[in-house]
């Protein structure tokens, strides 16, 4: 036995020496460190949300009055597509990718994701892809056919150029991505979570991070299919979409919201996690009904995928499948009723005290249930062809995706921040930012309901004075800016509790999981001992856990002999092998990059070019797979 | 940049390590499901699954939109049965070697891996071979992808389906070259195990792509 693996030894390597990173700027691109990489997720997911926000308010802009000219049509088409997809796929789902690379393994008592380099990767990917989409701008060939892109507008026929090629080529790009992280995910939540946490003592949040990449594994794929089917149509004369060659434009529309409704719950799903994780933390009560929020949060995540014809009412469907659908588009509201009642029963048992994070659950309750009202009025077939792609649905589900996620996200980040960085936001100023954004966003997104039933379509560049929208939108516009100002302010808590925040110590809030049971921000290896947990609420009900290392007396494993985690078994989460992890590598950003070079050479059909980019791509996976220390990653 | 690396290229680990816990040794290397590779293959292939099915419920979408009686459409011939069986004989047979190929590194056989996984990468690569040389060319004197909708799907699907051959044998070749350099053993052989599983699956879908491609037009 020529490596000696022997944790009690004093000889062993120090936790620092067998975690340590590389430090300094460099080492942000060989990063494998799950919290450097929920990091460098978030911040980049923000800063889509900023270009996506600016993309919005530019439309707002221009509709603030009738017939103004600010921009072209031409542009506002090309505005409302970016605003679309970057808001989808470049900052909603990443945003979520990034709070549980973060969290999930400090939650499950981790002291990485299942494939660190999988999840560099998954970053790189995501970054190079929204940097494929936008330089779209720079050659003024920016997608223009709407984030569902309905062909045959996005057809070769209809839209000649390369615009819808970015569409398609950057969409097939962002999904590899996201499905890498997911299946990240689910290995990790599966097989990593520390010993005692069985499949019922899972954090709620964490179930909400597996539905979410359970729905990516099993969605998203129809989504490649549709863009691949798109491309060779566009690019290479195939025909799938267009009626005179035996293909039917309907096709696409499947396609797309067999993924497209399903991807709503994928961004959902971890947001009403990110809520039951914090009231219990602000009433000071466990979760009323933990199991029936889980078995919603699956049920939601199910019967996400039998609806999908309920965006296709209008296109003359036979009436039966209609009828079917409309049904069962009337019962998801369901999962979502039970957990709503969960929290606000968990409200009433407790003494909710109202910090920052707490308002924004509460400011998410109420625009939530306006949006869900407001969806099941939709399953209603003669309704919704009243208000079919009016601004009706506009408003619709700016509710449910402003409201079901960026207030949760928004209480997330001053709920974890701390947890991240060391320091506390702000308080007075988050609740400023809490009360403007909440007005702005009920000031812009409330008129439209109004404005819809006016019969306002959506997607319109201007509009005639003397139709009765004048007004509505002036207010809506109005609010949209209230709304950027909001999160501005939490933009601006962020950078200034860099420097002033308040010291967070390792529990500011009084948690109930486990990433409370470590420093903030949490060392490279999370925990000096991989705990062992008896209960749902681990730092309520073991106290020492909050006293530092939990001794391997009452539990806790070192793991001292090397770059070491744990793998535990599925159900009860008990120890079945020891895992070698692998260390800071620059392959997973060396293939991304061969990857944009590859999708650049594709959309301006420069094969050299993009055989270029793949032999980069191959390049880092060689450099990746071959073995160079005792990782047993694949 | 200053990352250090152990380089050992042969594993010494012992396949049991200590975990700190009183008393407790645990396996300090996993290739099936106590491993984390397993799952994530599986996932891999889950993903993978949904493509080819979305593929092919695109296929009879727009068969059944076609109408009964438009299958192939009118002018084209219902495929040729006999090369694309002989081409299944063989793909499907390249799945036992690999199967041995993975059993004889748990025995710690290097021969057999070696064997095994040389003669699956023969057989697929005949396999794509015969595609690419002799059915490709024979079916574009009939159609082309350009020709309608049914051209389309018929090199879409198993155009995907022999891409993944492709890719399949690329990573043969990865595994092979790093059996010859003795880099398995009875405990660390993941790669192989996770390449066999892979494999089988490109073997296993290509049943349905046969059925769906070759075989329904002719019902
Ligand atoms: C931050 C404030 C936001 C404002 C002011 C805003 C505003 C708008 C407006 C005015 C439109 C309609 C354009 C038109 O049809 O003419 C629109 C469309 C859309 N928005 Fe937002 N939005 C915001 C945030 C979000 C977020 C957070 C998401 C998703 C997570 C989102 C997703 C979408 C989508 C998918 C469309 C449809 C685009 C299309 O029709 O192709 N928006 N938004
Ligand atoms: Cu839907």
């Amino acid at each position: 036995m020529a490596t000696v693996h022997d944790a009690t030894s004093s000889s062993s390597p120090s936790l620092e020496e067998m975690w340590g990173e590389p430090q300094g700027l460099g080492s942000w691109l060989s990063t494998v460190d799950h919290k450097r990489i929920g990091m460098k997720y978030l911040v980049t997911a923000m800063v889509f949300l900023v270009a996506g926000g600016v993309e919005s308010l530019i439309m707002r802009a221009q509709l603030a009055q009738p017939n103004l000219h600010l921009i072209s049509p031409e542009v506002y088409n090309q505005l409302f597509t970016m605003h679309g997809v970057t808001m989808m796929f470049l900052f909603a789902t990443p945003v979520l990718s990034g709070f549980g690379n973060y969290l999930v393994p400090l939650m499950i008592g981790a002291r990485d994701m299942a494939f660190p380099r999988l999840n560099a990767f998954g970053y790189w990917v995501f970054l190079a892809s929204g940097i494929f989409l936008y330089s779209a701008f720079l050659t003024g060939h920016v997608p223009d056919a709407g984030w569902f892109n309905y062909v045959p507008l996005s057809g070769p026929r209809f839209a000649p150029g390369i615009n819808i090629d970015f569409y398609a080529l950057g969409l097939i790009f962002v999904a590899i991505s996201t499905t890498a992280g997911a299946i990240n995910f689910i290995v990790t939540i599966l097989k990593m979570r520390a010993p005692g946490m069985s499949i019922n003592r899972i954090p709620i949040f964490v179930w909400g991070e597996l539905a979410m990449s359970f729905s990516i594994v099993f969605a998203l794929p129809t989504l490649t299919v549709a863009c691949v089917l798109l491309e060779l149509e566009r690019k290479f004369g195939f025909h799938f979409f267009d009626a005179g060659h035996g293909g039917d434009p309907l096709l696409w529309q499947h396609l797309f919201w067999i993924f497209g409704h399903p991807e709503v719950y994928i961004i959902i799903l971890p947001a009403l996690g990110m809520v039951s994780a914090l009231i219990p933390t602000f009433t000071g009560r466990r979760m009323v009904g933990y199991i029936w929020i889980v078995i919603a949060e699956m049920a939601t995540a199910l019967i996400g995928f039998g609806v999908w014809t309920h965006h296709m009412f209008t296109t003359g469907l036979p009436q039966v499948a209609i009828s079917f659908v409309a049904l069962s588009s009337f019962f998801i509201a369901i999962p979502s009723g039970v957990q709503i009642f969960a929290w606000i029963a968990t409200l009433i048992a407790g003494r909710p005290r109202l910090k920052t994070p707490m308002l924004f659950v509460l400011g998410f309750l109420l625009v939530f249930v306006i949006g869900g009202l407001s969806g099941v009025m939709f399953a209603a077939v003669p309704f919704d062809q009243q208000v079919h792609d009016s601004y009706f649905v506009i408003a619709h589900f700016h509710y449910v995706m402003v409201g079901g996620l960026l207030f949760p996200l928004f209480g997330a980040l001053y709920y974890w921040l701390p947890k991240m960085t060391g320091r506390m936001m702000g308080e007075g100023l988050g609740k400023w930012s809490f009360w403007t954004m909440f007005a702005g966003f009920n000031v812009c997104f409330f008129p439209m309901h109004v404005m819809g039933i006016l019969g306002q379509p959506r997607r319109t560049y201007t509009y005639q004075a003397g139709l009765g929208w004048t007004g509505p939108n002036l207010i809506s516009t109005i609010g949209a800016f209230l709304l950027g100002l909001g999160i501005a302010l939490t933009f601006w808590n962020w950078v200034w509790s860099r420097w002033h925040g308040a010291p967070a110590g390792n529990d500011p809030w009084g948690g109930d999981t486990l990433e409370w049971a470590t420093t903030s921000p949490p060392p490279e290896y999370n925990f000096e001992t991989i705990p062992t947990v008896a209960s749902l609420e681990p730092t309520w009900d073991q106290p020492n856990l909050r006293d530092g290392a939990q001794p391997p007396e009452a539990g806790g494993r070192p793991l001292l002999g090397g770059h070491l985690t744990l793998s535990t078994s599925l159900l009860d989460g008990t120890p079945r092998a020891v895992v070698f992890m692998p260390h800071a590598t620059l392959a997973p950003v060396i293939a991304s990059l061969g990857l944009l070079v590859g999708f650049w050479g594709v959309v301006f059909g420069a094969w050299l070019l993009a055989g270029v980019g793949a032999t980069v791509f191959a390049g880092g996976m060689i450099d990746w797979f071959w073995p160079r220390h005792q990782t047993q990653e694949t | 940049m200053a990352i250090t690396h152990a380089t050992s290229d042969v594993p010494e680990v012992d396949p049991l390590v200590p975990t700190g816990a009183p008393g407790e040794l645990l396996p300090g290397y996993a290739s099936g499901p106590d491993s984390f590779g397993f799952w994530g293959m599986l996932g891999l292939i889950t993903t993978e699954a949904l493509l080819f099915s979305s593929l092919i419920a695109s296929y009879f979408y727009l068969r059944f939109r076609a109408g009964p009686h438009h299958w192939p459409p009118a002018g084209i011939a219902p495929p040729e049965l006999t090369l694309p069986l002989i081409m299944t004989a063989i793909l499907w047979s390249s799945s036992i070697p690999v199967h041995l190929a993975d059993h004889a590194i748990r025995r710690g056989s290097q021969r057999g891996l070696r064997l095994g996984l040389l003669g699956g990468f023969l057989l697929g690569a005949t396999f794509l071979g015969l595609q690419l040389i002799v059915e490709y060319p024979k079916t574009l004197d009939l159609f082309t992808p350009r020709t309608n909708a049914y051209g389309s799907l018929f090199f879409t699907l198993t155009g995907f389906h022999g891409f993944h051959v492709l890719v399949g044998l690329a990573i043969s070749v990865f595994v092979q070259i790093r059996a010859w350099q003795g880099a398995f053993d009875r405990h660390r052989h993941l790669m192989v195990r996770n390449f066999a599983m892979y494999w089988h699956f490109v073997d296993a879908v290509w049943a349905l792509i046969l059925c769906t491609v070759y075989l329904s037009p002719r019902l």
